[in-house]
């Protein structure tokens, strides 16, 4: 009877310590994530909602008080050819902290060397009928009378506008021709490489909004303070596909 | 012996009770075959084929609620039947311009709601690309409905019965506007009409008069080059001779592209049903098919923008006329007119 126990005892040890084994064995994962963290500023200043006073090309004042964008088909390209994609839509907002950090999981694990990205959405979304999370109708980047995501809001104040109250507004869309203001993102990582260890990375990018009034049309804003619908809006389109650059990596190890 | 007579009777009242209520719910009568999409017979491919959106009869049920409940208007007083009839295969039978919430007149004429899901486009400028999206734009104009879809989504979340039709159609309690609007195109995508006198003698299950014969005739050698069978448009925007309303100054298509050569044209509609969905045009112009059919036998009458087809169509007799229009009336099609499937869930039949 006791040599039962003991036999049974010492079978529960070893068991308790192959395990213990067992998981120190499993595989360190084979894919990371990564974090991508919106800075946004105007020039040399940091984007804030309402307060600080900015000028234009044109030494035009103005605030700005919504600056929200959609970016997609994230696809980051890796020094031994194995590119990764994700499908995912994320609506970008300078009102709402968390928008402005990304999160995409299942990268694998490698060195990446440039991120690419589109500023918008792309036509077969903008046709698959009703969405929910970032392309949900609710959100407010959505034209119903002419089915379409809005891609980009920039609105604010310049004393310099004649639209009521001074503001100004750029709702910009579009996704066929002959106005398609998709705008492909291209950003060169070869300085400062992304390494995808297992764990999560973090891309710091700046996406500058005086951009969009800047090159290669500067935007006056006693002539174009409002544009909502097709017409004008790629003059802004080609304006805002340089807006965004890299800050930094963090490569975590 | 007496007590067995009673036990039969108290069985019969059960079974004359049960057969009673289900009579007086028309909702019951739906079963998994009614919300099935065959194509019908020589119809082309729908271009929104349910397969991102597969049919259940509780999501198509819950879609004929939504479509037919108030509580999608702003004060809870108007629905999408309200213009929507289905006697008048869901147009608004003798309104030229739709009638809105607060007694608010539209700019267009309703059109009918029939073979949705073989349009590309929606609307009489084409402006809504996916037939899930359309209702945002009733829903939310505000002389049409005057809600927000976030409002709607509010109110169906407090109500008890739509929060238990949510459940049972998409298997938990999530309340979005991605279901609520896939649920309506469920019940609008199963709209068709394929079954009039004109689908029954093209397949050799009814026969015509001389009169509707020389009409088909007529019909195919000066119409069908825009209103092509066998859903008689051909899903174009063309400007059809009438001169502009100055009052309303619609520019139909040029206001969704916003190219010139666009502006004053408009989707060609469908004829499927066309006896019922009077008034005629975007604008409701014409009361009747004799007035349409003088229109288009007018050349000298035509807007300066007239599409060129329209001048093919030369100068008709009275009795061309009088063919075209009997031929136009084999496309009533009576059993979607009736439609159970399809009626109000809010009436009851005592």
């Amino acid at each position: 009877m006791k040599k039962t126990l003991r036999i049974f005892t010492l079978s529960i040890i070893l068991i308790l310590i192959s395990l213990q084994f067992g998981f120190t064995l499993i595989p360190k994962p084979d894919k990371g994530k990564i974090q991508i963290n919106f800075k946004h500023v105007v020039g040399n200043d940091v984007l804030k909602l309402d307060s600080t006073h900015y000028k234009n090309e044109l030494g035009q004042g103005y605030t700005i008080s919504k600056f929200k964008y959609y970016i997609g088909k994230i696809h980051l390209k890796n020094t031994k050819g194995k590119d990764f994609i994700s499908k995912d839509y994320f609506l970008i907002n300078e009102d709402e902290d968390l928008s402005k950090q990304i999160n995409i999981s299942d990268i694998p694990n490698g060195t990446y060397t440039s991120i690419h990205f589109i500023l918008g959405v792309d036509s077969l979304h903008n046709c698959s009928g009703a969405q929910s999370g970032a392309l949900d109708p609710l959100n407010a980047m959505f034209w119903a009378w002419n089915t379409g995501y809005v891609f980009l809001k920039l609105e604010g104040n310049s004393s310099f506008s004649k639209s009521p109250g001074g503001m100004f507004e750029y709702h910009i869309g579009g996704y066929k021709q002959p106005t398609n203001c998709i705008r492909q993102i291209n950003i060169d990582l070869s300085l400062t490489p992304l390494i995808i260890n297992s764990k999560t990375s973090q891309v710091n990018l700046k996406c500058d909004a005086s951009e969009l009034l800047k090159t290669p049309t500067p935007i006056d804003f006693s002539v174009l303070s409002s544009v909502t619908d097709l017409k004008n809006a790629e003059l802004i389109a080609n304006n805002y596909s340089d807006m965004f650059s890299i800050l930094t990596t963090n490569n975590e190890k | 012996m007496k007590s067995k007579k009673r036990y039969v009777s108290f069985f019969l009242c059960v079974i004359i009770i049960t057969l009673l209520s289900f009579r007086n719910d028309p909702t019951k009568k739906i079963t998994t075959k009614d919300v099935t999409f065959t194509n019908p017979k020589g119809f082309p491919k729908p271009n929104y084929n349910f397969e991102n959106n597969q049919l259940t009869v509780e999501k198509f049920m819950l879609g004929k609620n939504l479509f037919y409940d108030n509580i999608l208007s702003k004060d809870n007083t108007v629905n999408c039947g309200t213009c929507h009839q289905q006697f008048a295969a869901f147009a608004h039978i003798d309104h030229k311009l739709s009638h809105g919430i607060y007694a608010k007149i539209g700019t267009r004429n309703v059109p009918a709601l029939q073979n949705l899901i073989w349009k590309d486009s929606y609307m009489w400028d084409g402006g809504v690309n996916n037939l899930e999206v359309q209702p945002i734009n009733p829903i939310t104009n505000p002389i049409e409905m005057d809600e927000s879809i976030a409002n709607v989504l509010i109110k169906l979340k407090r109500d008890s019965t739509y929060v238990s039709l949510f459940k049972k159609a998409w298997k938990d309690s999530i309340i979005n506007s991605e279901r609520l609007l896939k649920s309506l195109a469920q019940f609008t995508g199963l709209l068709i009409s394929s079954n009039s006198r004109y689908d029954k003698f093209i397949n050799k299950k009814d026969t015509f008069s001389l009169s509707e014969k020389n009409g088909l005739k007529l019909f195919r050698s000066k119409c069908a080059n825009c209103h092509a069978e066998p859903l008689f448009t051909d899903n174009s925007y063309r400007n059809n001779g009438i001169k502009i309303d100055t009052s309303l100054k619609d520019m139909g298509r040029g206001k969704v592209t916003g190219i010139e050569k666009d502006n004053q044209t408009f989707k060609v509609p469908s004829l499927r049903n066309v006896e019922m969905t009077y008034p005629y045009m975007h604008d409701g112009r014409f009361k009747n098919l004799q007035q349409v059919v003088n229109h288009y036998s007018s050349p000298s009458n035509f807007s300066t923008n007239a599409d060129l087809s329209l001048k093919k169509i030369g100068e008709l007799t009275m009795l061309e006329k009088t063919d075209l229009i009997a031929f136009l009336k084999t496309l009533t099609d009576k059993s979607f007119i009736f439609d159970k499937r399809f009626a109000d869930p809010y009436i009851r039949y005592n």
